[in-house]
């Protein structure tokens, strides 16, 4: 598959028709998250504390943009290093999350979390930060706001470009 | 003696933190379209074609070419002949990388202590050396060092009987653990001889170098031309997903050392490796 446009929610009939090296444009919701607030959410989840951030079918992106010049929604947008969310991310996808959008390889108990609940890894280009802050239409912060940077932001895209990395049979790019 | 406000040194911070971010490096730019007329994979070419539509677009934008505007290296090599006046000079580095990275929109991505990790909001304090030189002039050079590739470098002592073969293996195995996470096609600097912090030092200024200009030592010239061809046969590729680019230059940087041994730091940098520099 070639640039196929997918749209946000993805159902597993989307995400079961995706194969690792599929490129594909992604458009909707997605939130992003990455290192510090992966870990205030797994401090939350052992405390059994209430998570103020709807998982069920999320699509995580793990980046920490560039603060939005003005007239512009976000700043340099591009992937941060996946694997190291990967300590956390089996518990972010039993609890519902469908998707993540990152950089690199990954785990194998990432690998066998994203076979068990039938999600999808995709890769964005690093170092292109710049290009794809064209394909974001709005961000909000909306968690974790003292993060600056790291913080839990809300992001409207539209036709972002991604690579399947490992596809919901587990099967992976590298 | 010349003297020179250190108010001066503080606004030509600020503007080569600015210049840095925006502007990819003239030689890696080069590199990067170099390397596009030589690579046959497919997917490889694309990424090499968004690497430098990125680029144009950030420097005409005025966008960050990266969202890890990383952590300001300031290297500042001062002239014996210069006084400077008009404050504390590493206050007045800071203060031009707050400066910079507050007007440019650039990430606030440095914290206090590597445990406590509040972050400064300000990336302040940079990462500042000092050289003293001979003349009356100051040298400036700011290379924002983002941590995706920074992660993947690597320090080995040696011994000093140690082979070349050894040593390229050391290199070619700090590439392959940096896989596609250190986002290459990657430039590396390696820093060879001294003691411990000479050769991570070394390393890094190695990075600084225009990477289309060798190593005047004839056997290290070679060296990094081996690396250079070693390193692209690994077949990573950009954002190691295949193809023969993976290294777009190899710059070494030597110091005598001691006789029983031979230090040797890998600096990973990745493609979007930046730095900007400017003489007071």
């Amino acid at each position: 598959m070639k640039d196929t446009k997918i749209q946000i929610p993805l159902t597993k009939d989307v995400i079961e028709k995706l194969k690792a090296g599929d490129e594909v444009l992604l458009s909707g919701a997605i939130f992003t998250a990455r290192d510090a607030a992966h870990k205030k959410l797994h401090d939350l989840i052992k405390r059994g504390k209430h998570i103020p951030l709807n998982l069920k079918d999320a699509v995580i992106y793990y980046v920490g943009p560039t603060p939005p010049p003005p007239r512009r929604p976000i700043g340099s947008c591009g992937p941060t290093t996946s694997s190291r969310m990967d300590p956390f991310t089996p518990e972010i996808l039993r609890l519902g999350a469908n998707a993540m959008i990152g950089k690199g390889d990954r785990s194998d108990e990432v690998r066998r979390a994203i076979k068990k609940y039938r999600c999808v890894y995709f890769l964005a280009t690093g170092g292109i930060g710049a290009l794809l802050s064209t394909k974001v239409r709005s961000a909000k912060a909306i968690l974790f706001k003292e993060l600056g940077p790291e913080a839990v932001y809300k992001l409207e895209v539209r036709d972002f470009p991604l690579i399947v990395g490992i596809d919901s049979k587990g099967r992976d790019i590298y | 003696m010349r003297e020179i406000d250190v108010s001066k040194i503080k606004d030509a911070v600020s503007e080569l933190c600015l210049k840095a971010n925006f502007e990819l490096r003239r030689d890696v730019l080069a590199a990067i379209k170099a390397a596009l007329r030589k690579e046959a994979n497919g997917r490889a070419r694309n990424i090499l074609k968004s690497i430098i539509e990125n680029a144009k677009l950030a420097k005409k934008k005025r966008l960050a070419i990266c969202q890890d505007t990383g952590v300001a290296v300031v290297s500042l090599e001062i002239g014996q002949a210069v006084a400077l006046v008009g404050g504390d000079l590493k206050k007045a580095v800071n203060e031009g990388v707050k400066e910079a990275y507050r007007k440019g929109f650039l990430r606030k991505s440095v914290v206090d202590d590597p445990f406590l990790r509040n972050n400064t909001l300000t990336n302040a304090p940079g990462i500042i050396s000092i050289d003293i030189v001979q003349g009356d002039r100051v040298r400036i050079a700011v290379s924002p060092k983002g941590f995706g590739s920074e992660n993947k470098s690597a320090i080995k002592m040696f011994n000093p009987t140690a082979s070349i073969g050894e040593i390229k293996e050391f290199v070619l195995d700090t590439v392959r653990r940096a896989g596609p996470d250190a986002c290459p096609p990657l430039i590396l600097g390696i820093g060879i001889g001294g003691t411990f912090e000479t050769a991570a030092l070394l390393s890094r200024k190695a990075l600084s170098r225009p990477i289309d200009r060798r190593n005047p030592a004839r056997h290290l010239a070679r060296l990094e031309r081996e690396l250079v061809k070693d390193i692209n046969s690994l077949k990573l590729g950009p954002m190691g997903l295949g193809g023969r680019t993976t290294a777009l230059g190899v710059n070494i940087m030597e110091s005598h050392t001691h006789i029983a041994g031979l230090p040797v730091a890998v600096n990973v940098s990745c493609h979007v490796t930046r730095g900007a520099e400017k003489v007071l």
